[in-house]
């Protein structure tokens, strides 16, 4: 999977595992959700009422746009949440 | 009789400032942030593991972001700081007082407040262009928090497009991270800059600061193209192209998979609507903001304001408001006055205002390219209505206000409550109309001013 | 000041007003309407949005079933979708007690002709599985359903204006009054002489009653309502409990949609505000009937102005003081449904001084004796 993000400042901190629709995946610790799966995916979510994906917008919690679901049914706003381990973000495979 | 309880929603530039002038004061003002850093935005400290030097995040205010931070870890114990807490709810209680509902941490909380002062910020502020729903377009705002917070760029090869000095500011950052930029298009005129350039000069180290960031970019073989039009984002799933128009007519294209695009700021103004604020219509920015005295003081006597909240000033005015409102408020509460030290920040404010005027004259919010959205254009990105939709309302349906339109189309419903589309719509139903766009009014706010969990978090 | 001379002048803009001066259009009556803000922007805009007969007071019930005839015709009538869904409206018992109440009153309501089925802990689970097991049984009305109240008023107010109607909105009557030979009506800006004048006026329509000499104790009253992030189709039904403390429903772009209790009205700048504290409350009982929502996230919350009578059912009739004056207010909460209807029966009793429908529970005079305020409280059921 080729992300959208970029990571240009290297990260020495641990690594913390998680999951995109079931794939393992591997994030650094500091990491906000967002930034975890937008360096595996190119997109967050569909959109509900049409066609096309989304991934997030003003990446300051105003515009709402970057909702994830988890596994177990929690619902995140991913530019205010750090990565935690074992986290299974379901996206329904957008972004590929 | 017992102190007052003051809190400050909002620990950026002007938040902090209040706070540690109310500490100074011998109270322990409650400080709630969004945030799990105090900072805001401009200042935004990224989370524990991903720390950088400030001088690489933060470039030219590096200085005064050490300074800021350092101020806000030496008040938490002289303040009851609250980070990572959303005051969601704001409802007058009789007499003279505020409950304020939270959800932090621990869940739902209720505060009783005597006094507020509100410096919640501001955020970027959007037109739609066609492929703006993209995944992989974002605001500069967004841009810029990828690179500080995240040590991330939104994409391998980004353009960006603004109307403002954030735009060159963004381009500097991201070529100075070793990211590929490959188009930085500014969609004012470059007339509007030199006309407002006499003015500017007033402030010399921003000017400077401007023109560095601009000569950089240049220098580094992305100069910023001025007069830009009809911004394009192709791609059918994803972004693949950014196209243009260049100020002589003739078109471009260039491969990139992310767009950094907004167009100035807008205030973050839902708590002092919540809060029984009056608003005012700023001609200039074009945007309804809460009345706000030069002192600070908000139409309702116990509510003060400070910073981008209220008015868009930048984080240097911020801090001077965010001072200058905890000095009023405790002149209202009877607290003895430091004349000069009031008189020193009115100068000091009165000399930015000016500045600011220029700013705002040299980068206009680009409304006049409301004419340029198409029919299909998504503007409501949340509820996904269109451009054409919000027309027909105007011509086929009656809306001739705005909450009379989202009532109709749904515009401004979903869960951002209108913060991304509200100022396009207004500006294309008050096109339609053919009114000022003031004449529209705005999307009034409701609780929650963001979204919370049906169920309360263990 | 403009000055209007017409057949009738309606004094409100919601729902039943701007339908009433759609029949007296069509009538053949000219109509001047005056609304204080924005037609359908009061109760008929803000409420639930609740089509529903299950669970009216038995006196409600003849007028009820007269307007679930007018929704299925709705969308053709006025040229634009409303939203009008037939998802059916299901009562639910919490106790064996609730479900005593709920028999009871399928009882009744079936000598109405309203047929509701009466569903066990084993049918309601088939049929709902993500019911709560604090659920123990349900009454369902299969022909109720739910509509969208934010476009159904405006609709109206637009069908009006087409049919000639002179709507005046921003127009807050300042008085009214008859001098033997009509009335006049002083509003904001314009000046209206009629024949015949229908009060309209939803919370202020004990006052507009006042200046006739009428007693009629409305009191403000403002459903709390929230509103979630669109979900996957979950609700299948509107729903509504024995007690009234809760009721939600799913609209069709998935957004659940719930109230229960009261938020902060203001009659004197005319506005209601939802109270963080009841949006709470509600939210965790909506939990306790369906707790597949515990992930959801609520969006907004909101309230409106509606009048309550006492009695909880309406004041629609003729004028007991004054020929020529009828009224339609105090729908208490739960008068979406019956807007539709009411502009017919206003119509009627402007043309010919009686209706088709039995309104002898809803007159007027039966607060003649009435002495002092009211203030409503209690929760009002869906």
């Amino acid at each position: 999977m080729s992300g959208l993000f970029q990571r240009l400042a290297p990260r020495s901190g641990p690594a913390v595992p998680f999951t995109i629709d079931g794939v393992p995946a591997e994030a650094r610790a500091g990491d906000l959700l967002i930034g975890a799966i937008l360096l595996h995916r190119r997109a967050l979510r569909r959109f509900e009422f049409g066609p096309g994906e989304r991934a997030g917008y003003c990446l300051m919690g105003a515009c709402q746009d970057c909702w994830v679901t988890l596994a177990d049914g929690r619902r995140l706003r991913a530019c205010t949440t750090l990565v935690e381990p074992g986290m299974a973000v379901v996206t329904g495979g957008v972004g590929e | 009789m017992s102190e007052p309880v003051v809190a400050i929603v909002g620990a950026g530039p002007a938040g902090l400032r209040a706070a540690q002038v109310l500490a100074e004061a011998g109270l322990r003002p409650l400080l709630l942030d969004e945030g799990h850093r105090a900072g805001g935005q401009i200042y935004r400290r990224p989370p524990p593991g991903a720390e950088r030097p400030e001088a690489e995040l933060y470039g030219f205010e590096a200085g005064r972001a050490r300074t800021l931070h350092d101020l806000a870890d030496a008040l938490a114990p002289r303040i009851a700081y609250r980070p990572g807490t959303m005051v969601w709810g704001i409802a007058e209680r009789g007499p003279a007082g505020f409950d304020l509902d939270c959800l932090g941490p621990h869940g739902h909380d209720r505060l009783a407040v005597d006094r507020l002062v509100l410096a919640t910020g501001a955020m970027d502020r959007t037109l739609p262009f066609p492929g703006w729903t993209l995944p992989g377009v974002f605001t500069l705002g967004a841009a810029q928090i990828a690179l500080k917070a995240q040590g991330m760029a939104i994409g391998r090869r980004v353009a960006l497009v603004g109307a403002g000095p954030l735009l060159p500011l963004v381009a500097h950052q991201y070529a100075q991270a070793g990211a590929e930029i490959v188009a930085v298009l500014d969609v004012t005129p470059l007339g509007a800059k030199l006309k407002a350039a006499p003015r500017l000069a007033a402030s010399p180290a921003t000017l400077a600061k401007g023109i560095w960031y601009t000569m950089a970019g240049a220098l580094r073989g992305q100069p910023v193209r001025s007069g830009v039009r009809a911004v394009a984002v192709e791609g059918t799933a994803r972004v693949e192209a950014l196209a243009w128009e260049d100020s002589r007519g003739r078109r471009h294209r260039v491969p990139c998979d992310a767009v950094g695009a907004s167009f100035g700021l807008r205030s973050e103004a839902q708590g002092a609507d919540l809060a029984g604020c009056r608003f005012v219509f700023e001609p200039v920015t074009r945007q309804w903001q809460p009345a706000r005295s030069p002192e600070g003081r908000a139409s309702h006597p116990q509510v003060y304001l400070a910073g981008d909240g209220s008015g868009i000033g930048g984080a240097d005015v911020a801090e001077l408001q965010g001072e200058r409102t905890a000095l009023a408020l405790l002149a209202d509460l009877g607290r003895p006055r430091d004349a000069a030290r009031e008189a020193r920040l009115d100068r000091r404010l009165a000399r930015q205002t000016g500045f600011r005027a220029a700013l705002e004259a040299a980068y206009p919010y680009p409304h006049h390219l409301v004419d340029g959205i198409g029919d299909d254009e998504i503007v409501c990105r949340c509820e996904g209505i269109t451009a054409g939709v919000l027309r027909r309302a105007a011509t086929e349906r009656d809306a001739r206000e705005m909450n009379r339109l989202k009532a109709l189309t749904r515009a401004g419903m979903g869960r951002c409550q209108g913060r991304v589309c509200g100022h396009a719509a207004a500006e294309i139903l008050a096109r339609t109309l053919t009114v000022p766009v003031e004449a529209v009014g705005r999307l009034r706010g409701q609780a929650p001013i963001k979204p919370i969990p049906l169920r309360e978090p263990a | 000041m403009e000055r209007l001379t017409v057949d009738v002048a309606i004094i409100g803009g919601g729902t039943a007003a701007c339908a009433a001066a759609v029949a007296l259009r069509e009538a053949g009556l000219t109509v001047a309407l005056l609304e204080k803000r924005l037609c359908g922007a009061g109760a008929s805009g803000v409420n639930f949005g609740g089509v529903r007969q299950q669970g009216r007071d038995f006196s409600e019930l003849p007028l009820s079933r007269r307007a679930r005839v007018l929704w299925d015709g709705l969308n053709a009538k006025l040229g634009e979708d409303v939203g009008f869904e037939a998802t059916g409206h299901i009562k639910l018992a919490r106790s064996e007690a609730d479900m005593a109440v709920l028999e009871a009153y399928a009882r009744d309501a079936a000598e109405y002709g309203l047929d509701l089925q009466l569903l066990g802990p084993n049918a309601l689970r088939a049929e709902m599985p993500w019911l709560g097991p604090a659920v123990v049984g349900a009454s369902l009305s299969p022909t109720d359903g739910q509509a969208n109240p934010r476009v159904v008023g405006p609709a109206f107010a637009r069908l009006a204006r087409r049919l000639g109607a002179e709507v005046r909105e921003h127009a807050p009557v300042r008085h009214a009054a008859h001098d033997g030979a009509g009335f006049t009506v002083e509003a904001e800006g314009v000046s209206v002489r009629s024949r015949s004048l229908v009060n309209a006026a939803g919370a202020y329509g004990g006052a507009v009653a006042g200046w006739f000499g009428e007693a009629a104790p409305v009191a403000p009253l403002a459903p709390n309502m929230v509103v979630t992030e669109p979900l996957a189709p979950l609700v299948t039904r509107s729903i509504g409990v024995v007690g009234g403390d809760v009721y939600l429903r799913q609209t069709r772009r998935g957004n659940v949609v719930l109230g229960g209790g009261r938020g902060t009205a203001d009659s004197a700048d005319g506005l209601a505000r939802p109270v963080a504290a009841t949006s709470l409350g509600a939210m965790g009982k909506s939990l306790t009937l369906i707790p597949d929502l515990a992930h959801a996230q609520v969006i907004r919350s909101w309230s409106g102005l509606d009048g309550e009578m006492p009695d909880h059912i309406p004041v629609i009739g003729p004028s007991g003081t004054t020929p020529g004056l009828v009224h339609a207010f105090g729908f208490s909460g739960h008068g979406f449904q019956l807007g539709p209807v009411v502009g017919e029966i206003l119509a009627e009793l402007v043309t010919t001084g009686r209706s088709a429908s039995p309104l002898q529970p809803f007159r007027i005079e039966r607060f003649a004796a009435w002495r002092g305020p009211y203030r409503s409280e209690g929760e009002i059921e869906h």
